[in-house]
């Protein structure tokens, strides 16, 4: 796999998540401290059509953990991009993990 | 078996329900059904007609659609009327000349306006109020009249006068009788009911005859009345009772009441029993009903006559007649009528209560005995209905102390009669006739909660009388089967806000991750993080972007601005009371200008700059600060604006100065982190320019001092403020207000606004009052204390964002480039930018590239 390393794990607020250009693609990353766990997946909400994933609120609904988009407040679940009021709209997800202090995307 | 075909004249509320009633029925396919309508369109709800003026949207009336209609399999003939019926060979035929059959015939033909036969009642912008077509042709001829008035005082006559308010009209009810709704409330009710109408500015002109209508002076129509005075007005609405049609049956030899109305039996059969009639054109007993509740039995009691002759269920279908108590809400008052109103029946007895300042009537009508309650006015405070009428209709022995029910209840005192006293054949809600004990069923059925059983029942989808009684059924049902009603926040939190809020508090809970931890569980979701987010900043007011409190906040707050559809942001500094020096106003141009970004005034006296990008926000909110500007918290649950007018120091009518005043409240409060956003409004003198009577806060100068409202809103809901005091100094005013907003932030649900909260409240208005005027539950040192506590730690969140390296990090579009984000096109409009539409975006990077 061909990882890029974009940003400080300290760069990014718990709970919170960041854009990174990772081959002229968009990708969200999101880090959740209860678990100690990033996630990636693309930044362009499909139902707002504007790029800002990124910027949402991390949201637990049962079992699946999400990003609800700033715009219309839909649920992208972070493990598979599935969207949680319209299963026909779906994001891309990406591998992403920490390595020496250092986020690194495969993208 | 070869199909039935029914054939059903007139598609109302009634006829359609006859439809559904057949559609649910395991025998649904042995029938072919056919209905007319003379009207143009599918059935629609004529109960709520009246909000047509509202949202002007036929279509949020409709009932059901033609598709549907059609994809069951029913013939629908619209615009089409029924004129010729022949019994012997059993056939219809219209007036576009559809020749056919029936086996049986349903005859819904409801009802027509009676226009009383006055000279000139056919003039020009002569109106009925029956159909959307006469909804329509009314709000056209509004547009260029000033005067409307209403002929007749009923029911139906006084929500066309409230109509006529609300198309911006002067309005003016005339009736015939002594009285306004002559049929359903009393004289102490009536007089009353007329008072209040008459404090709306509607002008109510009782024991008015009209001899004839002619051309007017000033106005199109002159109305002269039968003791010589007249009236004139722009539109004229006939309101004067209805009568059922019943023309169709007339001509073919149906039996006819002796003052019309389709004779029917307990089955809803006319004289020819393949034929029946229900709703507004039958006539039972020798009695018309005037409701839809009684027109949906006759439904139910038709198609079940029907369908257990075809299938010999044995089954037993009357119409045993309908109970006509009503209850409304006509111009923002409460009335209610229940049974035998005017007390005619032999040896009944009456009990009155009447509150002049608040501006109350009740009687309830008991039988000789003092035994059984056998009717019921309520004028101005409704909130009894419920319980008088399941009293009423059951026959449920009343308590010792009958008075008891309508005197209020001083210490909370309980009547001691709540929905457990009532059997489960009660009938809570009659427009979708669901008792006490199908609601019960639902509720273990697993409905537990309002929506829920509401979809499941039907009941309190209707007129909405009875929403509050078929929640009490709903609470009382749960905790019989030892559940809790559910008021948690969200699936994180098994507390309402209220009770987090205290914890908060009590605990000196200072982090979303600490409260979490102590009370919550999982990782928390987009309903409780901001809301946590909001009661610790209304309690500490922490600089909201602090590591620990940044995953709570909505992008809106991370980001200080608020968030646009193409996912830029408008910038909002704040302008206190609207009051600005050339030089800002000049910094704001300035600004725009080198930031290439759209600029506004918005409907808040403020300035609104948008389509900054993220990187964009700190360069210009460096320039805002140095010139003085503050953040204005658009984005945030917080205090938006306190608008002003100009008052004393200009305004040749202004009594105080309302702009330093304006000025003042919106510098103390700003940065208030609440449920809800607040607004605010000063006004110099009673003519209102700042429109303070619309806002959360409004205060209005007098002569003798400022005058306090609260709990207004415009919006998707707009509400009238309350008045709570008058004639306050600054000090008392300022402590007030402190007092109220503290409260309203500890006691709130989340994105519940004053209004809401008010409305909620038990005891209202008189208990908010009580709390803040005269600190009935003494906190009123507590919550002045918290107000200064948060208000002392205020700082501009711009200020110190900017001050701060590393959350400036986050305003950079991505973590690992400069670059921006190539998806954001700007086009020109009117010499300034807005977002480029999607075909333009593809058009604009095709040519870049
Ligand atoms: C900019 C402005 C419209 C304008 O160009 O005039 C505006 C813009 C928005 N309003 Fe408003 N409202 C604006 C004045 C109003 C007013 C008029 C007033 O304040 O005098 C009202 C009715 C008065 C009231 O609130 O009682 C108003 C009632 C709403 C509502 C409905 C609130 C309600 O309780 O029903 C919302 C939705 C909400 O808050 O949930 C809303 C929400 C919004 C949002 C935040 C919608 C959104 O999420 O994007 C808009 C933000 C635009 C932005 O990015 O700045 N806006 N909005 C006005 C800003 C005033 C200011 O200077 O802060
Ligand atoms: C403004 C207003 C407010 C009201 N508020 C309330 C309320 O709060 N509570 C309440 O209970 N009731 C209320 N009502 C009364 C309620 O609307 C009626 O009781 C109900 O609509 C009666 O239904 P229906 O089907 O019998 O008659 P309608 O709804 O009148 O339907 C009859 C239909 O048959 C059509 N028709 C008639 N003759 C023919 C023919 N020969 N061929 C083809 N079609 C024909 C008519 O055009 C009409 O569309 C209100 C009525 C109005 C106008
Ligand atoms: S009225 Fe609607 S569209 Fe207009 S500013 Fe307010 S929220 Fe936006
Ligand atoms: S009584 Fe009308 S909705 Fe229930």
């Amino acid at each position: 796999m061909n990882w890029t390393p974009v940003c400080a794990l300290e760069d990014i607020a718990p709970n919170t998540g960041v854009c990174a250009l990772v081959e002229g693609k968009q990708v969200a990353i999101f880090r959740i401290d209860k678990e100690e766990r990033l996630y990636a997946i693309g930044n362009y909400d499909p139902a707002g059509k504007a790029n800002v994933l990124s910027r949402g609120l991390i949201a637990q609904l049962g079992g699946s953990v999400n990003v609800t988009s700033p715009l219309y407040k839909h649920h992208y679940d972070l493990d598979s991009g599935v969207c949680q009021e319209d299963q026909t709209l779906k994001v891309p997800t990406y591998n992403v993990r920490q390595h020496g202090g250092m986020v690194e995307v495969a993208a | 078996m070869s199909k039935q075909k029914i054939v059903i004249v007139g598609n109302g509320m009634v006829g359609h329900k006859y439809i559904e009633a057949l559609l649910a029925s395991e025998q649904r396919n042995q029938f072919e059904i056919v209905t007319f309508s003379e009207e143009p369109r599918v059935v629609y709800d004529r109960v709520h007609l009246t909000e047509f003026f509202s949202n002007s949207d036929a279509a949020d009336l409709a009932m059901t659609t033609l598709e549907y209609y059609e994809s069951k399999g029913i013939q629908v003939y619209l615009g089409e009327k029924v004129i010729g019926l022949n019994t012997s060979d059993k056939s219809v035929t219209t007036d576009k000349g559809t020749e056919l059959a029936y086996d049986k015939l349903i005859l819904a033909t409801g009802s027509y306006p009676f226009v009383p036969p006055i000279e000139g009642n056919d003039r020009k912008n002569c109106f009925v109020y029956r159909t959307i077509e006469d909804l329509e042709a009314i709000a056209k001829a509004a547009k260029s009249s000033r005067i409307g008035a209403v002929v007749g005082g009923g029911l139906l006559g006084l929500e066309a006068a409230k109509a006529v308010v609300d198309l911006g009209l002067e309005a003016h009810v005339v009736e015939f009788a002594p009285r306004l709704m002559s049929v359903q409330v009393d004289e102490g009710g009536g007089k009353l009911l007329r008072k209040k109408i008459e404090n709306l500015g509607v002008g109510v002109h009782c024991s008015t005859a009209t001899n004839r209508i002619v051309k007017g002076k000033k106005h199109l129509h002159r109305m002269e009345f039968a003791d010589g005075e007249h009236l004139e007005t722009d539109i004229i609405i006939f309101s004067a009772g209805i009568r059922p049609q019943d023309e169709l049956a007339r001509q073919s030899g149906l039996e006819i009441g002796e003052r019309g109305g389709i004779v029917i039996n307990n089955q809803c059969q006319t004289s020819d029993p393949d034929i029946y009639a229900i709703g507004e054109c039958a006539l039972w007993n020798n009695r018309i009903f005037g409701l839809v509740a009684p027109g949906y039995q006759m439904a139910k009691v038709a198609s079940g006559h029907l369908i257990e002759q075809h299938a010999n269920t044995g089954e037993l279908f009357s119409f045993t007649g309908a109970d006509m108590s009503t209850k409304l809400k006509l111009m923002g008052i409460d009335v209610a009528s229940i049974g035998d109103a005017q007390g005619t029946m032999q040896g009944s007895q009456c009990y009155t209560y009447s509150d002049e300042p608040n501006q109350i009537y009740k009687k309830i009508v008991v039988s000789e005995d003092h035994k059984k309650l056998i009717g019921a006015v309520l004028v101005g405070d409704a909130s009894e209905y419920g319980q008088l009428l399941q009293l009423a209709l059951n026959g449920i022995d009343l308590p010792s102390n009958p008075e008891n029910l309508i005197l209020p209840a001083n210490d909370g005192a309980d009547t001691g009669l709540g929905v457990d006293a009532l059997p489960d054949s009660a009938q809570i809600c009659s427009c979708y006739d669901v008792s006490k004990g199908q609601l019960a069923d639902a509720v273990a059925a697993g409905s537990i909660d309002l929506g829920s059983l509401k979809a499941e029942t039907g009941a309190a989808s209707g007129c909405g009388g009875c929403s509050a009684l078929v929640g009490q059924v709903l609470n009382s049902e749960l905790s019989k089967l030892g559940m809790e009603v559910n008021t948690d926040l969200c699936e994180h939190f098994p507390y309402t806000r209220h009770e987090l809020f205290d914890l908060i508090r009590v605990e000196k809970i200072r982090t979303f991750n600490e409260l979490l931890e102590r009370h919550g569980t999982g990782y928390g979701c987009e309903i409780c993080k901001p809301a946590v987010g909001s009661m610790l900043a209304s309690h500490w007011n922490d600089y909201v972007l602090k590591d620990e409190h940044i995953g709570l906040q909505d992008t809106n707050d991370i980001f200080l601005a608020n968030m646009q559809k193409d996912g830029t942001y408008s910038v909002v500094p704040r302008i206190p009371g609207g009051e600005i020096t050339p030089d800002k106003l000049i910094t704001l141009g300035e600004v725009a200008k080198e930031f290439n970004l759209y600029t506004k005034i918005t409907g808040g006296q403020r300035v609104d700059l948008f389509g900054a990008q993220l990187h964009e926000l700190p360069p210009i909110w460096e320039r805002l600060v140095d010139a003085g500007f503050e953040t204005g918290h658009a984005y945030g649950k917080s205090v938006r604006t306190v608008k002003s007018c100009v008052g004393s120091t200009w305004c040749r009518y202004g009594v105080d100065d309302s702009a330093g005043l304006a000025i003042e409240l919106e510098n103390r409060y700003k940065g208030l982190r609440s449920p809800h956003k607040l607004k605010f409004a000063v006004s110099g003198c009673t003519r209102e320019c700042a429109e303070a009577q619309s806002k959360d806060v409004g205060v209005i100068a007098t002569e003798k001092g400022w005058n306090l409202y609260v709990c207004g809103n415009g919006g998707m809901k707009p509400r009238h403020a309350d008045l709570i005091a008058t004639e306050l100094d600054k000090k008392s005013l300022i402590r007030l207000i402190d007092r109220f907003l503290m409260y309203y932030v500890r006691t709130a649900d989340r994105l519940q606004r004053t209004s809401v909260w008010l409305d909620n409240m038990e005891g209202g208005l008189d208990y908010l009052k009580q709390v803040l005027v005269k600190d009935s539950l003494e906190i009123g040192d507590e919550l002045e204390a918290e107000m200064t506590k948060v208000l002392e730690a205020y700082e501009c969140e711009w200020a110190a964002t900017l001050k701060d390296k590393k959350k400036l990090k986050r305003f950079q579009h991505f973590i690992n480039t400069r670059e921006v984000d190539s998806d954001i096109q700007f086009v020109k409009e009117r010499d300034q930018i807005r977002p480029a539409t999607v075909e333009e975006k593809s058009q604009l990077i095709a040519k870049a590239s």
